[in-house]
């Protein structure tokens, strides 16, 4: 596989990414409570990794800050996300979800042609000029280092394309809409070591350009991509934020017992 | 049977469950044959093109496959607007309780007699809006009756979209409307195409509703408004109302059956392309 | 942004759809009743069953003889039908050949589609002149029962079919292991499994034998009149109506509409006590 190359269109953002601080957040669905009293803040322009184990509300929690837990009736969130200074509750749907893109842990694109399903979102969001649309395609696809190995058949499906291929495909298709912040939700988990790699790879190349928060269960990804980590742990059937800090810190020097005993396995 | 010879008793059931089986399959064969049978030699080419003469006792059928035609073009031309605003706006818009009233009074309209649907169609289409006996009011009867088949088919389709394309298209903050045109609809498309077929089969082998609704007039229909005899009526009118007309009757059900094994195999073959889509994207 | 007026826009229009859709039902029962209306004010409710006969040209309006004609056909039916359907579901199930099986279920599918006309018009060219030859003059509860119980197997065999077909296999593996052999499965395992199936079976093949209409009135004989026999013809309800709907007039008409009133209210009645929502799609 060609190692992507960053053209300089995507570099240059219209805005600098925004923090996001989280306040006193908690997630219940129905009686079930998620996560309960998260306070964190998160850099600007840095990659946080959110580390721990399964159903300590990760996911939940990324679901939160681009208010995507909504999908879901029984979901019934208390607490604050500020962009910046800006309560996302103030923000409507559609320019906060534009802002806050989001990968998910299955690559999920669209059962249209490679070229809609980039196409169809810009589209959406009132971008009707085709030579623009075209050109927006081509650089976002040049960026995840699709573009030559698609380029002579946008118009094929893109359920045709391997695993790997769907996913940097599903974050052209985020990056296409110029977000500030990208959510990832373990993105290379469904993938094989290769294709792994390349969007990790990807994913540092937009440090600095994207706030990035990653949910991963990969511990050596988590230290080798992040500026700092997130650990959630289960306490009382409640996923809690347990430490936050520089990645360097949790892993080399945990201040809590639980830390310290989980990423003690990240060598292993 | 013996109750203390198990072996016994289960011998005997076999062969109870086997004769059973055995017996409801020779008697509908005995129907279908029949039908066939004494149908096949009235059905030929001209039966199909001529207009009935001698109230139906010679001559052929093409008025009424017009009309027939012609009601079942009303009743899908209304229902499906109708059905697939309500299929849609019940999945996609409303996914909480409050809205269980209409799928409570959807339920309750599906198991209503036909023949209610005839009162209430003399009553509403015939009477109060002054449509008399016609095509139009015998369609629009029908559209009332197919409309719970028709949204349970379209609900079942758009539920059955993978979960991960709202979600994706969630996250890109597209609108319900674009989400929905682009993506979910024509991601349901086959399960619209069975509730159509499904809605067909049943609107086509319909009588009760139409008896004061459409009425009986065997003439070529020259608009919506004139009254128009349809498939099944023509079968009761012949058999109930005409000596002799049992070998036309026959022919006019040969053809309907025929309808509706074309329709039936539709089905199955959307449902089947249905499932098969799915699995490719799963 | 004109979009977002757009998506408004779009939905107060698909909200009118649904309610328009949710409506129809109350549009039916508004009609029934207001047609209804003229007979109720008119006529006491008794009059119904203390009338000397059903003369509706005579003010007399007696629907006893209907009432009993409904009843007895539907019952009959289901009595027939409800023992035949579940042995061939049994069969599709546990006795027959996967292939056959297959080809069996593909016919009784088929057969729950055949228009009731024409289930009406071989009842009245074969059925009724083989009544005829036991006991004349043919057209009876009899024919009335034995084609009603034909069109509403299918039902019943598919119903018990798909509850069947959704029964663990471990119950037929701890059957096994007993050494118990199909029938003593069938029986003592798996029908009691499936009782809330078997119901829903009998309710809806109940409800469509109350309200069907055609069959019955070309094979019943539609004499009015309490059945001494099941040889003798009678008239239900539904062949009632369609009967006189053409040239009924005033309280005629409005004791016509009476009767289809009942008839929805106990059909609405079956459905809603067989819950049938509790498996429709949700949002």
């Amino acid at each position: 596989m060609t190692s992507p190359t960053l053209s300089p269109q995507s570099l240059t953002t219209d805005h600098q990414p925004p923090s996001i601080w989280v306040k006193q957040l908690s997630l219940r669905y129905g009686r079930k409570v998620s996560f309960a009293n998260v306070d964190a803040q998160f850099r600007a322009g840095q990659i946080t990794a959110l580390i721990g184990p399964s159903g300590c509300g990760k996911t939940s929690f990324l679901s939160c800050l681009n208010r995507l837990h909504e999908l879901t009736p029984t979901a019934q969130l208390a607490g604050q996300v500020y962009l910046n200074d800006c309560d996302t509750e103030t923000i409507p749907l559609t320019p906060l979800r534009r802002q806050v893109g989001m990968l998910f842990q299955k690559p999920n694109p669209f059962p249209l042609s490679i070229y809609r399903n980039l196409a169809f979102p810009l589209k959406e969001h009132g971008i009707c000029d085709r030579t623009h649309i075209h050109h927006i395609i081509e650089t976002t696809l040049t960026d995840v280092g699709l573009w030559a190995e698609v380029k002579d058949r946008l118009k094929a499906p893109a359920l045709s394309l391997s695993g790997g291929q769907q996913q940097r495909l599903c974050l052209a298709r985020a990056l296409a809409l110029k977000p500030q912040v990208l959510l990832m939700d373990e993105p290379c988990s469904a993938l094989d070591p290769l294709s792994s790699e390349v969007i990790e790879d990807l994913i540092l190349r937009l440090k600095g350009i994207y706030t990035i928060l990653i949910v991963t269960h990969n511990l050596g990804q988590a230290s080798r991509i992040a500026d700092d980590v997130a650990f959630f742990w289960v306490q009382h059937d409640v996923g809690q934020l347990i430490e936050f800090g520089p990645a360097k810190e949790i892993f080399a020097n945990p201040q809590d017992p639980l830390t310290a005993a989980y990423t003690s396995g990240r060598r292993g | 049977m013996v109750r203390r010879h198990p072996a016994g008793k289960e011998q005997g059931a076999t062969l109870m469950v086997w004769l059973v089986a055995l017996g409801i399959t020779a008697v509908f064969l005995w129907l279908l044959s029949d039908v066939i049978w004494q149908g096949g030699q009235a059905v030929n080419g001209a039966f199909l093109t001529q207009a009935p003469a001698k109230a139906g006792l010679e001559g052929g059928i093409a008025p009424i496959l017009v009309s027939t035609g012609l009601v079942l073009g009303v009743c899908i031309g209304v229902s499906l607007p109708l059905g697939l605003g309500t299929a849609v706006f019940l999945t996609e818009f409303s996914p909480q309780r409050s809205h269980r009233v209409i799928r409570l009074s959807l339920d309750i309209l599906a198991g209503v007699p036909s023949i209610v649907f005839g009162l209430f169609g003399n009553a509403f289409f015939s009477r109060v809006l002054g449509l008399g006996f016609s095509i139009l009011s015998g369609g629009l009867t029908l559209a009332c009756m197919v409309l719970p088949i028709l949204i349970r088919s379209i609900q079942v389709g758009l539920v059955n979209v993978p979960r991960e394309y709202r979600q994706a298209a969630a996250a890109l903050g597209l609108s319900r409307l674009g989400t929905l045109k682009t993506l979910i609809l024509p991601a349901a498309l086959p399960g619209i195409a069975v509730g159509i077929l499904l809605g067909i089969g049943r609107a086509i082998a319909e009588t009760a509703a139409l008896i004061f609704t459409s009425g009986y007039v065997d003439r070529m229909p020259t608009s919506l408004l004139d009254s128009g005899r349809v498939l099944s009526i023509h079968i009761f009118d012949l058999a109930m109302n005409i000596p002799g007309g049992e070998q036309n009757a026959y022919g006019t059900a040969l053809v309907l059956v025929i309808l509706l094994i074309v329709i039936n195999t539709l089905v199955s073959w959307f449902a089947e392309r249905f499932r098969q889509s799915k699995l490719q994207i799963l | 942004m004109s979009r977002f007026k757009n998506e408004a826009t779009w939905r107060v229009l698909l909200r009118i759809l649904a309610l328009c859709s949710g409506a129809i039902l109350l549009l039916i029962l508004g009609f029934l009743v207001w047609e209804t209306l003229p007979i109720l004010r008119t006529v006491s409710l008794d009059r119904f069953w203390r009338d000397p006969g059903w003369h509706p040209s005579e003010q007399a309006y007696n629907l006893t003889p209907m009432v009993i004609g409904t009843l007895g056909v539907t019952v009959g039916a289901v009595l027939v039908a409800t023992p035949l359907g579940l042995l061939s579901a049994v069969f599709c199930q546990y006795y027959a050949p996967a292939g056959v099986a297959q080809l069996y279920r593909r016919l009784i599918e088929l057969l729950a589609g055949i228009p009731s006309v024409v289930y009406g018009l071989w009842g009245l060219v074969v059925l009724v002149p083989l009544i005829a030859k036991v006991q004349p003059p043919g057209s009876s509860l009899l024919a009335g029962i034995l084609i009603l119980a034909l069109m509403i197997l299918p039902t019943i065999a598919l119903v018990i079919d798909a509850s069947l077909a959704s029964l663990p296999p471990s119950y037929w593996r701890g059957s096994a292991a007993l050494g118990l052999g199909t029938w003593a499965t069938v029986q003592g395992v798996c029908l009691p499994a499936i009782r809330s199936g078997l119901l829903t079976a009998v309710m809806l093949a109940t409800a469509r034998a109350l309200g069907e209409t055609m069959a019955v009135l070309m094979v019943c004989g539609n004499v009015v009149q309490v059945p001494d026999s099941i040889f003798a013809p009678v008239r239900t309800l539904t062949a009632n109506i369609a009967l006189e709907m053409a040239y009924a007039l005033d309280l005629h008409r409005s004791a016509l509409f009476a009767s289809g009133l009942v008839l929805m209210l106990v059909v609405t009645g079956l459905v809603v006590v067989t819950d049938p929502w509790t498996d429709a799609p949700e949002g």
